[in-house]
């Protein structure tokens, strides 16, 4: 039997499952784009069959972090930048697991942006939403790796003399096998993009606009969006690596013109970096986790390697 | 020093084949009965370099390189054939000569590859008067030349070993039966030539008027050549390890190696990763979804690790880490050991810590500290730590294979079944009490869940947390949750005092008064040197500490409190280890004193007889240039 009920799971799952019963209350300020995200992960959940239990959303630290605080999965809050270590390292435990890692974009692009490229590159079969409002929210409204450039704070009282990160063409570039960007105030375009990540099979990044009403007041708030695949205006193939590169590089500029354009925008079916470790016999069939609960399996000894020691 | 020992010192450049050929010359002194200890000495560069690999073999138990050594297999560097690195590196190719003689004992043995090192060069040695001087029998070959003939240049490896068993009068049986094993085809035909060639020919041509011949041994069991990367990588197997993650780093690498080469064919996982701070980070995800992980590294990974490590303790997520240190600051000297790292593993990343940390003193103690350390970590929920260095990491010794006969012990520890998961403590929000304040056992540990469970969600998070997991900074519960976490040490080290044989080693004279207090990879030269004081006379005793927190306070006491004197042993500057003790016990700073060696080379038994007598008679000499004594400090 296996010692993971949860995982695989068929019934039908209320929406309210996924809302904490008591506490604790958000302490994101009102208005605070970070609810989007949550508000279309609880919709998404549902509607892909999956069960609060048999989910693991792995965090990082910042306003982002506290996702999993809200939100009735299996949570690993962890630190600043390692979200996606941590969640990479829970799914080739289980791979019977559903692991969505989340984080900000000091977070997930500064910081952590080291672990982004690798596991983009591995194409680990994870979901990773970034939340981007540009800025940093916790510590109280610093210049971030996605603030435009100009972009005055405490930090950088003559304006940001940096350019901001290219998350999609990173993402891209990287090896992510899906990639998308939508926004917070665009709530039925988010809960297809995360539905759409979460049954992908491989890394699935998710650049998630959420505007910051405390301390990124001047910025756009990502309204008028244009979602691409909607407008007759963009017409790309999102498995056309090529295409997708250029759209994505047009996303960006836009973004620093204040045109909001969401959708996605790479969709490639590379198998995924378990699969790959399977085929290759460097990762086992069956769930490692699930050995531990198997009185019957034997476990090999080092005595019986001890041959080339003789 | 007995004479009833053989060291045998075979010398040349990195990419010489130094390693392989010693370790095939090291099992087959094994396999002739005899017990072994072998000693890498190596520079940070992959080929050329003064490079040397020891072999001492006895008939009786070895614990160290020993003194000096006995006979040298000089090979010429073939590599330093760039006349501009001179600069940095001098004459490599008379190095294996040059560099190796002064710690060759009277009565010495020297074969040295004339093909390679040439007259003029060895002429500037004074190698004859000098051999004069100190009764050596030099043997001077063209091993190149016979290697050349029979198959290849390289091939010359086994030119020395054929003469150094002629010269030794050793059976050629066991080496013949290593070579096929390693080999096949023309490679072997060409090496078994080779072998027979050399021997043959020193054994027709020349005289031995040395004493020196292989010893006589006699093994009761079957032996296994192990370092102690290789006891690390077993205990960890054995205890059920199947998931590792790291990054490369002289000397840590050795372990993960043997872990990825093994882990895949039984059912594990290893994963090189982008940086250290992944790769623990990676242990603790592993973890937390029911593997049992381990990471590592040496000082400069490790530095990187300190973020995960805290992650690891404060959501209390079971891990073992590796620390195998080099000598530092910094990228310090990569090849070199050191035990420098002590204070830097038991306090690094912030807050209070909770960890174990153990330091075993041989290979045998390695694997038996690794498997421990995985049992504490995984049913305290608590990270683990082995410390340990350069030379117990590349150190190869017997062990007899009835060692390891021992069942595996996959437990994940305090980790609940679903059953049980139904039956526990929940929020009114269905969250499972993963941290409760008041645990049912009395040793601290609130059990876990793990995620796919049915009815387990919690959240675990690095932020001060309430029972479900929630983030929290109420007073009160931080002073419950603060207290479980440090507390558990308390009940580790109830356990390891009640449940365990003691992980300090005690040798020497039980009634002796005065003491050597040694810790770590230092214990095997200790044991040694305290044998031969006693021997001389003295009564000394001696303990190898291995605990180093929880620390191990009764058994310390005792120790202290039944010598007049103390002096502590270790491999670092600044006295770590003594300081540790103070702090831990609050007194005896009257009582202790120091021997330090910290210039990258590891203690020889002389040079703690040598810091016995200077602290028993005093003397206005310093002691040898690269050891300090270091008086005891005042309470």
């Amino acid at each position: 039997m296996s010692a993971f009920n949860a995982i695989g799971e068929e019934r039908e799952i209320d929406r309210d499952e996924f809302t904490p019963g008591l506490e604790p209350q958000p302490t994101w300020c009102p208005g605070c784009g970070d609810f989007g995200v949550l508000k279309a992960l609880k919709q998404a959940l549902p509607e892909i069959g999956k069960t609060p239990d048999e989910v693991l959303t792995v965090t990082g630290i910042g306003c982002s972090g506290k996702l999993n605080s809200y939100l009735e999965t299996y949570g690993f809050h962890t630190i600043h930048g390692r979200s996606l270590p941590v969640a990479r390292a829970a799914k080739l435990a289980n791979d019977g697991l559903e692991v969505i890692a989340a984080g900000g974009d000091g977070d997930g692009y500064g910081i952590g942006g080291n672990h982004f490229m690798h596991t983009a590159r591995e194409n680990h079969d994870i979901t990773y939403i970034v939340f981007n409002n540009e800025v940093f929210g916790l510590t109280k409204g610093q210049t971030s790796p996605t603030s435009p450039k100009g972009h005055k704070s405490k930090t950088t009282p003559h304006g940001n003399a940096k350019s901001p990160i290219r998350p999609l063409s990173l993402a891209l570039t990287s090896g992510a096998t899906y990639i998308a960007r939508t926004a917070a105030v665009n709530p039925n375009q988010a809960k297809e993009i995360i539905k759409e990540a979460i049954e992908h099979d491989g890394f699935a990044h998710i650049d998630f606009l959420t505007q910051c009403p405390t301390w990124n007041k001047d910025a756009r708030q990502y309204v008028p969006y244009v979602d691409v695949q909607e407008s007759d205006d963009y017409d790309f193939d999102v498995h056309d690596r090529q295409e997708a590169q250029e759209m994505m590089f047009e996303t960006e500029n836009a973004l620093h013109e204040g045109t909001v354009l969401t959708g996605r925008y790479f969709v490639d079916e590379r198998p995924s970096y378990q699969e790959q470790k399977k085929e290759l016999g460097e990762m086992p069939e069956e769930p490692l986790a699930e050995r531990y609960f198997d009185d019957d399996y034997e476990w090999e000894r080092s005595y019986d390697l001890l041959e080339r020691h003789k | 020093m007995s004479d009833d020992e053989l060291i045998w010192r075979i010398a040349g450049g990195s990419g010489d084949g130094i390693d392989s050929t010693s370790q095939n010359f090291a099992k087959a002194l094994m396999r002739s009965g005899l017990d072994v200890f072998t000693h890498r000495h190596y520079p940070s560069r992959i080929r050329g370099g003064h490079t040397y690999v020891e072999i001492r073999a006895a008939g009786h138990e070895v614990q160290s390189r020993g003194d000096g050594y006995n006979f040298l297999l000089a090979l010429g560097d073939s590599f330093a054939r760039n006349p501009k690195e001179e600069a940095y590196y001098g004459n490599e190719e008379i190095k294996p000569l040059s560099e190796n003689l002064d710690e060759l004992r009277e009565g010495g043995i020297i074969v040295y590859d004339e093909g390679l090192l040439g007259e003029e060069d060895v002429a500037e040695l004074d190698l004859e008067e000098r051999a004069e001087e100190n009764d050596w029998h030099v043997f001077p070959l063209d091993l190149r030349s016979l290697a050349k003939e029979h198959g290849r240049e390289v091939m010359r490896n086994t030119a020395g070993v054929g003469a150094t068993a002629a010269l030794l009068e050793m059976d050629l049986a066991h080496i013949e039966d290593l070579m096929e094993d390693a080999m096949s085809g023309d490679v072997l035909e060409a090496n078994l030539d080779i072998l027979h060639e050399a021997h043959d020919t020193v054994a027709e041509e020349y005289d031995f008027e040395h004493d020196l011949r292989v010893p006589t041994g006699e093994h009761d069991d079957e032996q296994a050549l192990l370092s102690g990367s290789n006891a690390i990588a077993y205990g960890a197997l054995d205890a059920g390890c199947r998931f590792i993650a790291g990054y490369p780093m002289t000397p840590w690498t050795d372990v993960f190696t043997i872990m990825s080469q093994n882990l895949p064919e039984i059912g594990g996982i290893s994963e090189q990763v982008e940086d250290e701070i992944a790769a623990a980070a990676l242990a603790v995800g592993a973890s937390h979804a029911g593997a049992k992980a381990m990471s590592g590294s040496s000082g400069g990974g490790f530095a990187l690790m300190s973020e995960p490590l805290g992650l690891a303790e404060m959501t209390e997520t079971p891990i073992v880490l590796l620390e195998s240190m080099r000598a530092g600051p910094s990228t310090g000297m990569p090849t070199k050991p050191e035990q420098g790292d002590l204070e830097f593993t038991l306090y690094t990343s912030q807050g209070d810590s909770s960890r174990v940390v153990f330091a075993p003193g041989n290979v045998e103690e390695a694997y038996e500290q690794t498997r421990l350390a995985f049992h504490i970590a995984y049913e305290y929920q608590i990270p683990s730590i082995i410390i340990y260095d350069q030379k117990l990491s590349g150190e190869n010794t017997n062990v007899d294979v009835s060692f390891f006969d021992r069942e595996p012990a996959p437990d994940l520890g305090s980790t609940l079944t679903e059953e049980e998961l139904a039956e526990a403590a929940h929020d009114a929000s269905g969250k499972f009490h993963r941290f409760q304040h008041e645990p049912d056992g009395d040793n601290h540990v609130s059990p876990r869940s793990l995620p796919g469970q049915q009815g387990g969600r919690y959240l675990a998070t690095g932020n001060e947390h309430t029972p479900a997991g929630h983030i929290s900074e109420d007073p009160d519960n931080r002073v419950f949750q603060m207290e479980r976490r440090i507390q558990k040490l308390e009940s580790i080290r109830e356990e390891l005092d009640d449940e365990h044989e003691s992980n300090q080693t005690y040798f020497g004279d039980e009634t002796a008064d005065f003491g050597i207090i040694t810790w770590g990879s230092s214990q095997g030269v200790v044991v040694e040197a305290v044998e031969r004081l006693n021997e001389q006379g003295h009564a000394v005793k001696g303990i190898g500490v291995s605990d180093m927190m929880p620390f191990p306070e009764s058994e310390m006491v005792e120790f202290i409190e039944s010598v007049d004197q103390a002096m502590v042993v270790e491999m670092n500057a600044t006295a770590q280890f003594r300081g540790l003790i103070q702090k831990e016990l609050g007194r005896y700073g009257d009582k202790l004193t120091s021997l330090l060696k910290y210039n990258g080379n590891p203690f020889e038994p002389a040079e703690i007889v040598e810091g016995y007598e200077l602290n028993v008679n005093g003397s206005d000499e310093e002691p040898s240039a690269q050891v300090r004594i270091e008086p005891a400090a005042g309470d």
